[in-house]
């Protein structure tokens, strides 16, 4: 449970997220993640440490580079927090509706 | 896949935004708030009082066939504008998650279309999160339940 909330943690900040949106698409090394950022290169390696950490974020070793890539199983992990919750929700509105659209068929309703 | 019902929790914070739009008038959509049959039938639990009104109470209970109570909650509704808003406290009883407050608005989208946001504030982010967490972990509960089940049945002879 503790690297779960560990992945919390890594996804609360808004460069840590912006990262995550921007590896997503394409695997990154470190130099081209940080100049999308005007934070200071250091800072953005922290923050790559501490996103590689929790495996949301993948170093693969590419000739001299290391490129950064997206642990997509991990991300699903993050949604699937508030998935049955979600569904918890859905399931009791779709109810709701299916039972007021029957009273609405009631006469004097 | 279209989902209906939107769950906004941003991390670190103690609330939750409950969106969902509805094939219902409005007016219908608030009933089933404030009518106790219709509150049982889709709540799945027994509504022993339900004062839909301003310093109104209210309290749900539900109970496994033996009769054993599993589920105890109650409030008190602060406010209540018929058609468009309900504020109300939640608390479920014999668990350390605190009092909930629920702004619950009701919103007409077109005669026949309505939308609920339900805005949850809890009195702390590990509370939140741990209330989150319920049907995640319920969810798991049942799975081990129902693996139970088969292997009881298993091991019986036959």
């Amino acid at each position: 449970m503790n690297l779960r909330r560990d992945v919390f943690q890594a996804i609360a900040d808004p460069t840590r997220r912006a990262i995550l949106v921007l590896v997503a698409s394409q695997s990154m090394t470190a130099g081209a993640i940080a100049a999308n950022f005007d934070t200071a290169r250091p800072t953005v390696s922290k923050h790559l440490a501490i996103l590689t950490e929790c495996e949301l974020l993948r170093q693969e070793q590419n000739g001299r580079e290391i490129h950064y890539h997206i642990n997509v199983q991990k991300m699903k992990e993050v949604d699937d927090f508030i998935e049955p919750f979600r569904k918890m929700w859905d399931e009791r509105f779709d109810k709701l509706e299916e039972i007021m659209k029957a009273y609405k068929g009631k006469p004097n309703a | 896949m279209e989902r209906k019902t939107k769950v906004t929790a941003e991390e670190g914070k103690h609330d939750v935004v409950i969106t969902r739009d509805f094939e219902l008038p409005v007016e219908l959509l608030f009933k089933a708030y404030v009518e106790p049959e219709i509150v049982e039938q889709w709540m799945g639990t027994k509504v022993i009082k339900l004062e839909s009104q301003k310093h109104g109470s209210w309290q749900y209970q539900t109970s496994d066939p033996k009769g054993n109570v599993v589920f105890s909650a109650s409030g008190v509704i602060h406010e209540l504008l018929p058609g468009q808003k309900i504020t109300r406290t939640f608390e479920m009883e014999n668990t350390p998650f605190g009092v909930q407050l629920e702004v619950y608005e009701f919103e007409k989208l077109t005669d026949n279309t309505s939308r609920l946001n339900m805005h949850v504030i809890y009195e702390t982010v590990a509370q939140r999160d741990q209330v989150m967490k319920l049907p995640f972990v319920g969810g798991i509960n049942m799975a081990h339940n129902r693996l139970e089940e088969v292997v009881t049945k298993m091991k019986q002879p036959i």
